[in-house]
């Protein structure tokens, strides 16, 4: 990454945030660009929400330094608040309130806001736009969530947990949505559990455990760099597990069975490794039915950094 | 402040407090039905005059401890249960702008009341007097003394401990505020906490200056005072934004 700091809409350098002595954030660092889409990926607790929220000018930080579109978000500058817009985890919405009626009182806040009737539309929910907040389901609370958020033209928009309770055909809307919003330059930080949701979605991921990110970059480089992989094999024969490790020079353990006759032992896939895994069926005289190489997942990674940090 | 915010703001709190079914019971059915019952009902003798001069005093004071407590702080503590009041924090309008439009909607509520319940009494026989002009800024300074109460118990109770707590103290208020019955019917002891709450001194300085050539009991405003000033200040220290 190569920035001038104008082009940073998101900087945050070492925060630091405790709750009655517990740190929720610690020592977190992080440069988004304008018009970029970055996910902030974590286990429950690791601090996610509470950056989010600093961002937003909800919490003030204890130490380090936040900057968003060059301000700083607890000065209380209704200018930035212009700029931003904010999708709650949950909540944020009147519930004895009509869809419309939340998304025209909104707009009356902004000085050049989109048309609440077109949002409606965008977001899907024009056939209940005079249903109380109340009565809709929870999918369709977080769209009208979302149109909320979008409806004074945010130049920085922040999406905790977006798509939770979506069904599949609205987190797609979602998801073209905060595409096209993205190239249209505005910048998105989200949070989120779903892996595939960071790969189809976000430029740059960070996963985020213990309240620092323990990784950094595009979904593919933080995959490729995180994980080894997996060769995956299946044989006509039994094969003894703590024969093949040992001939493989690995712990006793390495090699596991994952169903009868199906077998898988960690990456990376090297040509030495290949080799000598077919010379020892070769001496064993078991045949092959199957043999892959997979690649790992930004799940993995994910379950490996954070579990990692566990241990 | 951003007007525009403002105005769209107040719009929308005044058409959820209308929405409300049971903020309406509270600020315009008791108030109005504790005028009518008493008035018709002998329940009670007056000091002097007539019941009517007893009862409108406290009324328009029971009013206003309706809207600025109860309708004020239930919706609020719900507001801050769903997440409205943070969410509306990081808008243009923000928590200055929200608290301005929540303060033009209990003036308006307020108003409405006040005109409502001088027209019914009218009506059942009482007659206005010049007192009624320096009663409005009396009930100003109770609006203050109730939001402070309402908004302290908003802000730092759970929604639902907040609707028990609202309408429970409503029924001290009313039961201990010199609103449907004289102080003096009180046993002494409970009398004499009843005078120290924010209730019986403002439907008691009300009744002061409605009264033919009345003034305003010198007790009573300073305790009215101390709430005006004690309770918005707790309020303004203990508020929490977030449940």
């Amino acid at each position: 990454m190569s920035n001038s700091p104008g082009d940073l809409a998101i900087e945050v350098v070492d925060l630091k945030k405790h709750y009655n002595g517990r740190a929720a954030v610690n020592g977190l660092s992080l440069s988004i660009r304008k018009g970029e889409v970055f996910g902030l990926l974590g286990p429950n607790g690791a601090g996610k929400t509470t950056t989010v929220e600093i961002l937003e000018g909800y919490r003030r930080a204890d130490a380090g330094s936040v900057a968003v579109l060059g301000q700083d978000p607890s000065g209380n500058s209704a200018w930035l608040r212009s700029q931003v817009g904010v999708m709650l985890q949950d909540g944020g919405l009147y519930p004895g309130a009509k869809p419309l009626e939340m998304l025209k009182l909104f707009a009356a806040f902004y000085d050049n806001p989109r048309d609440p009737l077109e949002l409606l539309d965008l977001v899907g929910l024009n056939e209940s736009s005079t249903t109380m907040v109340r009565r809709l389901s929870g999918g369709q609370a977080q769209r009208l969530s979302l149109a909320v958020a979008l409806v004074g033209r945010p130049q920085v928009l922040f999406l905790d947990e977006p798509t939770g309770g979506m069904d599949p055909r609205a987190r797609a809307i979602t998801w073209q949505l905060v595409r096209d919003l993205a190239d249209s330059g505005v910048t998105v930080l989200l949070t989120t559990h779903q892996m595939d949701e960071a790969e189809h979605l976000c430029d740059r991921v960070g996963i985020i455990d213990h309240g620092k990110i323990v990784a950094e970059g595009t979904p593919t480089d933080v995959t490729n760099a995180g994980g080894d992989g997996t060769i995956r094999f299946v044989t006509a024969a039994p094969v003894d597990l703590a024969a093949l490790s040992s001939a493989l020079g690995l712990p006793p353990d390495a090699v596991w069975e994952e169903r009868p006759g199906h077998y898988a032992l960690p990456g990376p896939a090297t040509p030495n490794l290949l080799a000598d895994l077919t010379a020892w069926l070769r001496d064993e005289e078991i045949t092959l039915a199957e043999l892959r190489t997979v690649r790992a997942t930004l799940e993995e990674v994910f379950l490996r950094l954070t579990e990692e940090s566990r241990a | 402040m951003n007007t525009r915010a403002v105005a769209a703001q107040t719009r929308l709190e005044l058409s959820m407090t209308v929405r409300r079914g049971e903020s309406l019971l509270v600020t315009l059915v008791v108030p109005i039905g504790i005028l009518i019952f008493f008035s018709k009902v002998d329940a009670m003798q007056p000091r002097r005059g007539s019941a009517l001069d007893f009862l409108v005093p406290g009324v328009l004071s029971l009013a206003v401890m309706s809207s600025a407590m109860v309708s004020l702080g239930i919706a609020t503590g719900f507001e801050r249960r769903y997440g409205v009041l943070k969410r509306l924090g990081s808008t243009p309008l923000g928590r200055s702008g929200l608290l301005t439009a929540k303060t033009l909607n209990v003036l308006a509520l307020e108003v409405f009341q006040f005109l409502l319940i001088v027209v019914a009494s009218i009506a059942l026989g009482w007659k206005p007097t010049i007192g009624l002009v320096a009663a409005i800024g009396l009930l100003f300074v109770g609006t203050i003394a109730f939001a402070g109460i309402g908004m302290f118990m908003a802000g730092t109770l759970r929604a639902e401990a907040n609707l028990a707590a609202a309408n429970g103290l409503f029924l001290v208020f009313l039961f201990l505020g010199g609103m449907a019955y004289p102080l003096e019917r009180l046993p002494t002891a409970l009398e004499s906490i009843a005078r120290l709450l924010p209730a019986a001194a403002l439907s008691e300085c009300v009744r002061g200056v409605l009264e033919p050539a009345g003034s305003i009991p010198t007790r009573e405003l300073v305790v009215l005072l101390v709430w005006a000033v004690g309770a918005p200040l707790l309020a303004a220290k203990k508020f929490r934004w977030e449940e």
